[in-house]
């Protein structure tokens, strides 16, 4: 990365930058295919059925019949939608995920920029993924796309006051808000042979980012506002062709980048045994993020839905109260680690 | 205007832009009717002024700006919350959100 | 570069604090004004605060306009109707009245003001320890009364909102669901 195209320096910085961020969104693009087949696959066999298997082998070309299907599709939009904001919202959907894959390491080098504050930039950008429902729900001009639209814009917001709070353990064993600090302060062992990953040293706070990440994700047992059968496909209703396919897609790249930030945070990031430092994390970190993929996979077919009731119950009742505990017992614990308390 | 090619934005620039951004929030109040939009303009006002405070907290290299930016983000979330619930309340009452046609108790 | 970005921000953040007093349509209105708070993070960030950029995206663009958007659209408000003579005699005395604390802003500018002291973090220390420890320290140290009442002024607004939001004649005192 020292070439510097003949340019200024903060010129050739900024064109690097690009050219890293371009082949972080074109692996991801790359992935979305794999997901689709694997959510297909993994549905069937969970329902004792095979799941796709009739084009091409195994039904790995399943997921290009998907798009075909939906590139063919006739592109509606409603007479009486707002043309801008019907236009915006799918794009909201999509891009603040790839704005988080920039601050996450995937390596032991390998981050796009390296912000002191990188952690508040994923939440940032899960406070602005909330607008691409709430403008679809909005901006479709029917009565089922706004209310699937505010409930699910109603749940995202109380379930980032729980994400935010469950991380907040993880930042006081660190003392950084930098993810590629948090994730070098996982390094080494405990007791010689488990790893020194954030997820044995804050069990609650794992368990409530893995739940809010569902919600957030809008993903079973969350997905009430986007429920097929109930409530006729929720905020993206008035959505045909590509423009759903533009939601589809920003579904898939939010898991795929909330992951990578859960296994930052909690599951040593690009740590692991054997394999030489330089490919080796890069592999390591690709494959926590596949376990939790499917892990994702698994939930939404396993899991009854929850009622938007039960769910707001559960963000606010319990987990709120959870990770304040949760964030309570670990600040003690680092002031005594630390000797702050005489 | 030699600072676009120097690399160092100087202070008056930020409050030009900040100036700006106060006045157009002030028109705002005055031009609109509808309340919710004016309450967006004062939201752009408390902006503005976000926004000249942290351009001299970087000129005068001191974070007590910052901090008082923090503040000023806080306060203004609690005023919207109860501002839009006043908002919600007056439309229940009168069905209605522009602010001229709030007039019963005019003489 | 930096004055590039800045000059991007400059027109993205008055362009959008334009249209958010042009259009018509509230929910318009609103979604240029996130505009204006994202460029606003970008000022920040030009002026070596990472950590107010990301409050402030995080708590102005992230929550509070998610709220104004929620109210617009529970109260179901389509575009303004300002036809009529007096109110277009209302926006000609507003534009007038702004034109001239424009020029009043200007003449105060040309003339001469002095900066307040200086403090004691130069950019390389912020730079060394990060702008959300500096913050950290300036705000649990000297400004810690500041931070409590600030919280208390919350939980004020959040009682406030909740009562100000139930309905009359309900014993129960529980408001529909959206």
């Amino acid at each position: 990365m020292d070439w510097t195209f003949g340019l200024p320096p903060e010129w050739s910085w900024l064109v690097w930058t690009l050219i890293k961020t371009l082949v972080l969104i074109g692996g991801v693009l790359g992935v979305l295919p794999i997901m689709i087949w694997g959510e297909r696959k993994v549905a069937g066999h969970v329902q004792f059925r095979p799941g796709p298997n009739r084009v091409g082998p195994f039904g790995l070309l399943q997921p290009l019949a998907d798009v075909l299907k939906l590139v063919f599709k006739e592109d509606v939009m409603p007479h009486s939608a707002n043309r801008v904001l019907f236009f915006l919202a799918p794009v909201l959907a999509l891009v603040p995920a790839f704005v988080v894959l920039t601050v996450i390491p995937i390596g032991p080098q390998f981050v796009v920029t390296d912000v002191n504050v990188g952690l508040l930039v994923f939440f940032a950008m899960s406070s602005l993924g909330v607008y691409a429902i709430t403008l679809a729900g909005w901006a479709g001009n029917n009565k089922y796309g706004l209310m699937g639209g505010l409930r699910s814009s109603a749940q995202m917001i109380s379930y980032e006051l729980a994400m935010g709070l469950s991380v907040i353990g993880v930042i006081l064993l660190t003392g950084s808000l930098s993810l590629v600090d948090i994730v070098k302060a996982q390094d080494g062992r405990i007791l010689g042979f488990l790893p020194r990953w954030f997820v044995f040293y804050q069990p609650v706070g794992f368990l409530a980012f893995v739940v809010t990440m569902l919600a957030e994700t809008n993903r079973a047992p969350f997905d009430l506002p986007e429920a097929e059968g109930e409530l006729v496909a929720g905020y993206h209703v008035e959505y045909s062709s590509m423009k759903f396919a533009a939601f589809f897609m920003g579904e898939y790249a939010n898991m795929i980048a909330i992951s990578c930030v859960c296994t930052a945070l909690f599951l040593g990031g690009w740590h692991g045994p054997w394999l030489p430092p330089v490919w080796g994390g890069i592999v390591w970190f690709v494959l926590k993020v596949s376990i939790l993929q499917v892990f994702f996979l698994f939930v939404r077919w396993t899991l009854p839905r929850l009622r938007y009731d039960q769910l707001m119950n559960l963000g606010w009742k319990v987990l709120l109260p959870l990770t304040l505990a949760n964030a309570l017992v670990t600040a003690v614990a680092v002031a005594l680690r630390e000797g702050w308390l005489r | 205007m030699s600072w676009l090619t120097q690399g160092q934005v100087p202070l008056e620039a930020y409050l030009v832009v900040s100036g700006l951004l106060f006045l157009i929030g002030v028109v705002g109040v005055l031009v609109r009717r509808n309340a919710i939009v004016i309450f967006m303009c004062i939201e752009l006002m408390l902006n503005a002024a976000n926004l000249a405070i942290v351009a001299f907290a970087d000129q005068l290299q001191q974070t007590d700006g910052q901090v008082f930016v923090f503040f000023v983000m806080a306060v203004a979330a609690a005023e919207v919350g109860i501002g839009l619930a006043l908002i919600v309340n007056v439309f229940r009452a009168r069905q209605t959100v522009y602010v001229d046609e709030v007039n019963l108790l005019k003489g | 570069m930096t004055p590039i970005f800045f000059l991007l921000f400059a027109v993205m953040a008055v362009v959008s604090a334009l249209m958010v007093v042009l259009q018509k349509s509230p929910v318009t209105s609103a979604v240029y004004l996130v505009l204006v708070f994202l460029s606003l993070g970008g000022f920040f960030v030009l002026l070596h605060a990472p950590f107010l950029a990301a409050v402030q995206v995080v708590v102005y663009a992230g929550a509070i306009m998610v709220l104004f958007l929620f109210v617009i659209m529970l109260l179901n408000l389509q575009r303004d109707v300002d036809d009529g003579l007096h109110h277009a005699a209302r926006r000609v005395f507003g534009w007038a009245l702004g034109i001239l604390l424009a020029a009043q802003a200007f003449l105060l500018l040309r003339g001469s003001w002095a900066l307040g002291p200086r403090g004691k973090e130069p950019a390389a220390l912020v730079h060394a320890q990060g702008n959300t420890q500096v913050i950290g320290v300036r705000l649990f140290g000297d400004y810690l009364w500041p931070f409590e009442i600030t919280s208390l002024v919350l939980l004020v607004a959040v009682v406030g909102a909740i009562v100000l939001s139930l309905r009359r004649g309900r014993s129960t005192g529980v408001e529909d669901a959206p």
